[in-house]
């Protein structure tokens, strides 16, 4: 008989975090109240409110962009190397306070604390360390002898990476000589507004950033504002295709970085344990809230069993619960809407005729949880396999030959990431280059790097983030 | 004694061939003086199917060949332009009234341009792709992919505003379908016939005569394209709708802007219709 030792529980203290009763919006480099209702920001691994939120009316968003506008005229004066350190700065003091930042992300998204402390943060401080070297030096980046900021952007962001997309957004836009107004999720404002200070203590010039804190109507009011000059989005292809109806015609650039429903697949001579971790990773990390999630999996036929087999085995080892718990792998979902959808897709998953599977989990009885899911027998015409669902399920597909592989993994609008398993090195090359998305991991899945370029093909967006290409969007 | 001269019938060219419009129209076409030189073709929105239909058909092969093989084919674009180039200053000086001297220059620049994008279908993965430095043992390399098929609303500039917008697509590997000048729909057709004896694949280029304000919106709404060039949209309003009714399936838009053809491009006619892809693998023993 195996004997196997329990997990004792190993919370992470909240103590280092301090969160205000109420939030203003940040506007001129001071906090203002909003003219809106206000909303309330939960915990959604408790449903405890943990603060009140401004919410911003088209009136606060246009007295952001008129405070925007104002400090664009001697921030995109300054020298790059002078704007550059007030990246370093801000890079510097994330990694300062880099604990407090994820204890506060995982308690307003539910995300676990050893991937908001090992992944989000590590990567945000990255992320303006590298865009902060740039601001001195893009004369050198490709885009012409004296490449100009294009003035105001105003970016939305989504809730699966609060501070992550945060530093995706701001960090290029700032090294560049742009000022910028973002909008923050309204499940999960707390860190942005914890980068506001951030970019106080950094005596960043006001009116550089500004945050506006609100729902779709805030989002809305900001990138139909005539002032504003750029706009990125990262969030639903729906909203994306809003927003290009609504830029059409005018003179703004605009990146798009949207949905995906992407292939992993795995050949019959892949390394099954590491395609096993990769399977993994691919869905059940973020609680699978990731655009770029390995969504269907695609294994060859003559190791299916094989593989589905050794999956559930390692999927009945993940921990589901508390985010604070630094023994968590699979966390709360973020909000009761997104945890209503899942249910719903997975709900019409088993009406269409797939079957599903999950390991016996506890879930805890307050809050919003879903059990890391599994669906064989998915043919391409079910939702499930179609639609993004954004959660911990997981849609197995089957092929016979890499021909078919990459036929079914292209048969999506979505064109966002891929992932490949295999040893042989001219497959991943092969089926890589056939693969109709932005992103391919081959061995690996789910990695980001600051120098990385990330955006999709299709209806999964355009222009890129991360790297010398992220640059690009926020150049005249 | 006079002899009576045989006419051209323009028709349009999709898939490598020149069919007539299914819909049966034409449209005429005067010289800059008001005779008339010919009846066009008046493409309809099945026209704009059937060429959308033959540019997917044609793209994994064209995007397919090697970058080198590419640019020997746009090269002999320009072999074969130049060696009927009597033809084109004559059918240019017609469309638009330029003198000879004039016309000779747009043929010029137009066979130079052919010959500057042939260069770039090898080198411009060099300059727009990257090894990317990540912070981990991963090999991680970006390189640009062509979107796919992109419809495009050519300028009035009646060749070099063609051969402007088609030769910076086909370069990087994008077939396309080509609403031409509607002023100067005959030197397009006659351009077709320069394609169609070049080694260009039948369906890399598909050109259409007409009304753009007809046959744009069907290519604009058209889920199967993957981009919309407006270079040739004078029209606000309609360059608007276009771009509003590209948005139904995210398609890379490239707006209509001031610009003058005759100077040297810059790279942002490839570079607005490629993709970057990232390919990440682990390093190790």
């Amino acid at each position: 008989m195996s004997t196997t030792f329990d997990y004792a529980p190993a919370p992470e203290s909240r103590s280092i975090v301090h969160i205000r009763p109420s939030y203003g919006l940040f506007i001129g480099g001071e906090f203002v109240d909003g003219r809106g209702q206000g909303f309330k920001t939960i915990n959604p691994a408790n449903e405890d409110v943990l603060a009140e939120i401004s919410e911003a009316t088209e009136a606060d968003v246009d007295a952001a962009v008129t405070a925007a506008r104002k400090a664009f005229r001697s921030w995109s004066r300054i020298s790059g190397a002078e704007r550059g350190k007030y990246l370093f700065r801000i890079a510097r003091i994330i990694a300062e306070r880099s604990r407090e930042l994820a204890v506060l992300e995982s308690i307003d998204n539910g995300k676990p604390i050893k991937e908001s402390r090992d992944v989000d943060v590590p990567t945000v401080a990255a992320h303006f360390f590298y865009y902060a070297g740039w601001a001195d030096k893009l004369e050198h980046a490709g885009f012409g002898p004296d490449p100009r900021p294009l003035g105001v952007a105003g970016q939305v962001i989504p809730w699966n990476f609060p501070l992550l997309m945060l530093a995706w957004k701001i960090a290029p836009a700032l090294a560049t000589g742009n000022t910028v107004v973002l909008k923050p999720a309204e499940t999960t404002p707390l860190t942005a507004l914890l980068f506001a200070e951030i970019c106080q203590q950094a005596d960043l010039p006001p009116g550089v950033v500004n945050i506006v804190t609100g729902a779709g109507d805030t989002g809305r009011a900001l990138v139909t504002h005539a002032d504003v000059d750029k706009v990125a989005f990262t969030g639903s292809t729906e909203v994306g295709k809003a927003i290009a109806r609504a830029v059409a015609g005018t003179h703004k650039k605009v990146t798009l970085e949207l949905g995906g429903k992407a292939a992993n697949i795995v050949f019959d001579d892949a390394p099954i344990d590491q395609a096993v971790e990769g399977i993994v990773n691919g869905i059940f990390f973020n609680q699978g809230h990731v655009c770029c999630a390995g969504s269907r999996l695609l294994v060859q036929e003559s190791i299916a069993d094989e593989v589905l087999g050794r999956l559930k085995a390692r999927m009945a080892t993940l921990r589901v619960g508390d985010p604070l718990d630094k023994n968590t792998d699979v966390g709360a979902i973020n909000s009761a809407e997104q945890l209503a959808k899942i249910t719903e897709l997975s709900g019409v998953g088993e009406a269409e005729g797939a079957e599903r599977w999950s390991p016996a989990c506890e879930l805890p009885a307050k809050g919003f949880w879903f059990a890391p899911t599994i669906f064989t027998g998915v043919s391409q015409a079910h939702r499930i396999a179609r639609e993004e669902i954004f959660g911990p399920v997981l849609s197995v597909l089957t092929f016979r030959t890499p021909k078919e592989a990459v036929e079914k993994a292209n048969n999506t609008p979505f064109g966002l990431s891929a992932g490949i398993w295999t040893e042989k090195g001219s497959r991943i090359l092969w089926t890589a280059s056939r693969l109709r998305a932005g992103v391919v991991w081959s061995n690996t899945f789910n990695r980001f790097d600051p120098t990385s370029p990330f955006g999709g093909y299709k209806e999964s967006g355009y222009g890129r983030e991360g790297g010398r290409h992220g640059l690009e969007g926020y150049l005249q | 004694m006079s002899r009576t001269d045989v006419r051209k019938t323009y028709k349009l060219y999709i898939g490598g061939a020149f069919p007539r419009s299914e819909s049966g129209r034409t449209y005429l076409v005067n010289d800059f003086s008001g005779a008339l030189l010919a009846n066009a073709a008046k493409a309809s929105r099945k026209d704009a199917r059937d060429a959308v239909k033959a540019a997917r058909a044609a793209f994994s092969g064209w995007s397919d060949r090697t970058a080198y093989n590419r640019g020997q084919v746009v090269y002999r674009i320009a072999e074969v332009l130049e060696s009927r180039r009597a033809q084109f200053e004559v059918e240019v000086a017609a469309a638009t009234g330029a003198s000879g001297a004039q016309a000779r220059a747009e043929v010029d620049a137009a066979v130079d341009r052919l010959v500057w994008y042939a260069g770039w279908t090898d080198k411009i993965a060099q300059v727009a792709g990257a090894a990317n430095p990540v912070a981990g043992p991963y090999f991680n390399l970006s390189s640009p992919e062509p979107s796919g098929v992109v419809a495009v609303v050519a300028p009035d500039s009646a060749l070099l505003g063609l051969v402007s917008v088609v030769a910076p697509l086909i370069a990087v590997g994008n077939t396309c379908v080509v609403i031409a000048s509607q002023a100067a729909p005959l030197v397009a057709i006659t351009f077709a016939e320069v394609l169609a004896t070049s080694d260009v694949p039948g369906g890399v280029v598909n050109i259409l005569t007409g009304e753009a304000a007809e046959i744009g919106p069907w290519l604009a709404s058209h889920m199967d394209v993957n981009g919309l060039d407006l270079t040739g949209v004078a029209d606000a309003d309609l360059a608007t709708d276009l771009e509003a009714a590209a948005a139904d399936n995210l398609k890379r838009v490239r707006r209509a802007g001031v610009e003058d053809l005759s100077a040297s491009p810059a790279l942002d006619r490839m570079t607005r219709f490629l993709e970057t892809k990232t390919v990440w693998h682990p390093m190790g023993l």
